[in-house]
Formats: structure tokens, C-alpha cells, sequence
């Protein structure tokens, strides 16, 4: 079993407490949705779990070793493994060369000693077919060749799905997996989610701001507030939550409903633009 | 005077080796919200950029109120009281949220002579630009800082507004303020050109569709007629809306 857990993990900058005292356990075979308002403490909590960042106090242990005094790459070698919220790839790579390294990474040579042609060749063909096999996976086949700084923003976030599949973690990150995607291609990458919690080995923690992504995914939602954790349960309950209609969905308190499967629901009024903050005076023909 | 505050005709733009826009033709009416849409590489930041001077256009002609500004730099568009938030958002990491909105209101020395009523509309909208005021801009979370990059460019009044993906990595609340901002501010006659992936925000503000594939504009029309037709949104964007 690879379970995941925190135990009163905070984290402190200066005076401001970003994450705050947060206790929670991830089971394998659950996909968890992490939401809350911007500025929650979500990335912060991730950056805390996959070492970026370190805990001011608090411990992050998975199957009962305590990883907390592990760099982010022992924490990748234990079996973490992190998309991030910003993309992080070769960029002067191509798109097959960025996957033939994270493969390399787990696989390449770690089984075999010695200088060996044969042993070289073979493990570089293996290589060769994982990647090809990954790159199948998120539809990238035909952009193998392309240098990575080139792609636009959307296949740069499948790429990196991609590796984190090559990394073979046992618990995966995803912080917005299908942000600057259109709808159109989202399905992609929600597709390799549903494949890995099919599998059901896997510890999934999802941030997702797009609701009716984690009504759709989600075994279970967890929400954090002001860097503490303020609810956790079963989606529909959670959603229902006064805290999560109010502070995240921005529904009036004792108001309308919850916000429809397609996001269709009404805020409550915005302020009006003063009227004066129209046109610039120089506005309108010259 | 015409009709189209913003233009593109034939606009190409190479980047390095690589020939992105093949021929751009785009018209932004005035007072109208336009929505750029189109899967991932279809061109439409680089169409953004080239609007911005970032690119310049290899051919064709890019027309501001009648006026060519395709050869024109960034900084002399931008004071043509044009805003832009580019998609990496351009926040100035090591400034403070204040130091940032100080920046983006042109017309400003300091906080006091920019428009308080407007900068309090502006702290409503976005609540994180007022409770990180002074913080560095770096520390401010991704959405946050999506937040501050829009906020910057609605400060001040501007003629056009060009937001690459506003709603990227906002929470639905703040999204539903981001909605209703772009409406005031389209109702006080600013004219508005947002890329955008969130289908749902497009099709509660957009007026005018203009849709890109492989450098090109392949469809132009409003809004409603693209959101009445679920074949064409088919064939259009591989989905329905």
C-alpha cells in the first residue's frame, strides 16, 4: 500500500502562515480534489508534499517512511510525482527526447551493470517503445520531432503529463492539468487521469478549479482555506458546503443553488464601475 | 470613422524558422467584446503579440482607428491607450502589487492621483490586489497573480482591451467577477479582444467569434449565431458549447 499522508504540515513566511497546520491522508485508488480560493495555500501544499518547499514544522510520510527531510528528487525516487503548475521541461529539447529522458530516468540502466553494446542497444530500444508508447498516450505522436519551446502552452502541459507518466510514480500530482487548454483538447489529459485511477494503485491529487472536472473525477474533495484544511469528504456534500458555495463558488450566502454542471451559476452583483471610468477622455474619432 | 476599431489583413508573422500566421484577416468592432478561439497552436497569441508590435508581421497590415501600426513598437501601441496581459501575465516579480498598479496607471505619479473610485472597483473585483498591496508581486499565488495582471490593465481607462486567457487558474467565484467587470467595462464603451478557453465565459460576453486554425481565421461571426449552430461549433472547435 502507498498511502500518502501529512501530519500538522505548516509552512510560515515571515508572518504569514501559507499553509497551516494541515493532517490528512491520501489512499491509493482515490483521487482526491484539492480546491479552494486562489491564494489558499494549494500550490503551497503541494510544494510542501514534493519538497520545493520546506515545512516550518510537520511531517509528510508515504507508506509510513517519513520523507520529510528528503529533497524533492528523493522524494520523486520514493514515488512521488508532481505536474506542475507552471510547465518545467527541456525547452531546447524535442518532445521525443524530453520523454526518452524521463523513461531513461526510471528505467535506463538501473537494472543492468557494465558496459555491455548488446545491453545498451536493447535498453535503448526498450526506451524507444515506452516513450513511443507514452507519446501515444497523450496524442503527440506526430509532434515528436518539434523542439519544446516551440509548442504552444496547452501541448507543453500534455508533455508534461507525458514524463510524469514516464516516471511511474505511485503517487501523482496534477495542479491544473488542463489550464490554457480549450475544451476541445482537455479531454485528453482528463482521459489519462480516468486510465491511471482505473488502475487503482495509484494515489491521485488533483487542484482544479473547473467544477465540473472534479464532479466528474473526484472520489473525494478536500478544501483549503486560508491555508488550513476546512473541509474533507464525499463530492457532493462537500460542494454543498456553505464554505465552498460561499468562499470558492461565490454564491450568496442562503441564496441560489450550487453552480450547475456547466458553470453556469450567477454571482452575487459585482460592484458597478464608476461611472466616470468609462472612455478616456481622448476617446472616440479623431 | 469605421466601424472596426482594430484590423488585420493578411497579417503573417514568421518566428525564427517558423511561419505561425498565414495570412491573418481579423476586425474588432468598436464597443464590442470579440472572442479569439481555436485549439492550442492555432495562432491566436501570436496574433496578440503581432497586434502588440511583440512580433512584427512579415506581410499584411495590422490598422488601429485607422491608423497603421504595423510597424510600430510596443510602447508607442500601448500609448495609443491600448492594454494588453499577455499570457505569461508580465508581473514585475520583485515590485509589490502596489508598485505594479503604479506601473500599469499611466496617468499616475502616485496612488493618490489615480482614480479612487475606480481603484476601489478594481480591490471589489479582485480582493487579493488590496490584501497583498505591499507584499512583493512574486510571492502572490498563480491565480493571484492573474488577478493583479488584469487589474493592472483595467486601472485606467483604455480604448482596447486585450486579455490572453483571462480566466486561467481562477477560482469560479472570482471568474464570475472577472465576467461582469469585462461586461461593465464593454458597457462604458471599451472595446475588448480576449482569447479564451473557458467556453462558458466566452459565451455569456463575447459579441463577436472569430475562430483560427493552422495561422488562419477560419470562421467570423457573432456570437449567438456560433452558439445557436452546434454543427458548425462541431466542426469549428470539435465540440458543442
Amino acid at each position: 500500500m502507498s498511502q500518502l499522508a501529512t501530519r500538522d504540515l505548516t509552512v510560515r513566511f515571515g508572518g504569514h502562515v501559507a499553509v497551516n497546520g494541515v493532517t490528512c491522508s491520501f489512499e491509493p485508488g482515490t483521487l482526491t480534489a484539492i480546491v479552494g480560493p486562489n491564494g489558499a495555500g494549494k500550490t503551497t501544499y503541494f510544494n510542501l508534499i514534493s519538497g520545493q518547499l520546506k515545512a516550518t514544522a510537520g511531517r509528510v510520510t508515504l507508506d509510513g517512511r517519513d520523507l520529510s527531510d528528503l529533497p524533492p528528487s528523493g522524494r520523486t525516487r520514493a514515488g512521488l510525482g508532481r505536474a506542475f503548475q507552471l510547465t518545467n521541461l527541456f525547452p531546447h529539447l524535442t518532445v521525443l527526447e524530453n520523454v526518452r529522458l524521463a523513461v531513461q530516468a526510471t528505467r535506463g540502466g538501473s537494472h543492468r551493470r557494465g558496459f555491455n553494446l548488446w545491453s545498451i542497444w536493447s535498453d535503448h530500444r526498450d526506451l524507444i517503445a515506452r516513450a513511443d508508447e507514452i507519446l501515444a498516450a497523450i496524442e503527440m505522436k506526430a509532434k515528436e520531432r518539434e523542439i519544446v519551446a516551440n509548442l504552444p502552452h496547452g501541448d507543453q502541459r500534455k508533455l508534461e503529463v507525458a514524463l510524469l507518466m514516464a516516471l511511474e510514480p505511485t503517487v501523482f500530482m496534477f495542479d491544473e492539468p488542463t489550464a490554457g487548454m480549450n475544451a476541445a483538447e482537455a479531454p485528453v489529459i482528463l482521459n489519462l487521469i480516468r486510465q491511471l485511477k482505473a488502475d487503482r494503485s495509484k494515489t491521485i491529487l488533483l487542484v482544479e478549479h473547473k467544477m465540473d472536472v472534479v464532479r466528474e473525477l473526484a472520489d473525494r474533495i478536500i478544501v483549503l482555506h486560508n491555508g488550513a484544511l476546512v473541509a474533507d469528504g464525499e463530492p457532493a456534500q462537500v460542494i454543498a458546503s456553505p464554505i465552498v458555495q460561499e468562499a470558492y463558488l461565490g454564491v450568496a450566502p442562503g441564496g441560489r443553488d450550487a453552480q450547475d454542471a456547466s458553470g453556469r451559476d450567477v454571482a452575487p452583483p459585482t460592484p458597478s464601475l464608476p461611472s466616470r471610468g468609462g472612455l478616456p477622455s481622448d476617446g472616440g474619432a479623431r | 470613422m469605421s466601424d472596426d476599431l482594430l484590423t488585420l489583413e493578411g497579417v503573417n508573422t514568421h518566428i525564427g524558422a517558423y511561419h505561425i500566421l498565414h495570412g491573418v484577416d481579423l476586425a474588432v468592432p468598436r464597443g464590442q467584446l470579440t472572442m479569439l478561439l481555436g485549439r492550442n497552436g492555432a495562432g491566436k497569441t501570436t496574433t496578440l503579440r503581432t497586434i502588440m508590435g511583440l512580433w512584427h508581421a512579415s506581410a499584411g497590415r495590422v490598422t488601429f482607428d485607422g491608423r497603421d501600426i504595423t510597424r510600430l513598437d510596443t510602447q508607442r501601441i500601448a500609448m495609443l491607450n491600448v492594454a494588453y496581459v499577455p499570457e505569461n501575465m508580465g508581473i514585475f516579480a520583485d515590485l509589490t502589487v502596489k508598485e505594479n498598479m503604479l506601473l500599469a496607471a499611466r496617468g499616475a505619479r502616485t496612488i493618490a492621483q489615480i482614480d479612487q473610485q475606480r481603484l476601489q472597483w478594481v480591490f471589489s473585483l479582485f480582493p487579493a490586489v488590496e490584501k497583498f498591496w505591499n507584499h512583493p508581486a512574486g510571492k502572490l499565488s498563480g491565480g493571484q497573480k492573474q488577478m493583479l495582471a488584469v487589474a493592472r490593465a483595467i486601472v485606467e481607462p483604455r480604448r482596447l482591451l486585450i486579455v490572453d486567457e483571462p480566466s486561467k487558474g481562477l477560482a469560479p467565484a472570482i471568474i464570475n467577477n472577472m465576467i461582469d467587470a469585462f461586461a461593465q467595462l464593454k458597457a462604458s464603451g471599451v472595446t475588448i479582444l480576449l482569447v479564451e478557453q473557458n467556453i462558458n465565459f466566452a459565451r455569456r460576453l463575447g459579441d463577436t467569434v472569430a475562430v483560427m486554425d493552422n495561422g488562419v481565421v477560419v470562421h467570423a461571426g457573432t456570437m449567438e449565431a456560433l452558439a445557436r449552430d452546434e454543427a458548425l461549433q462541431h466542426s469549428l472547435l470539435g465540440l458543442a458549447i
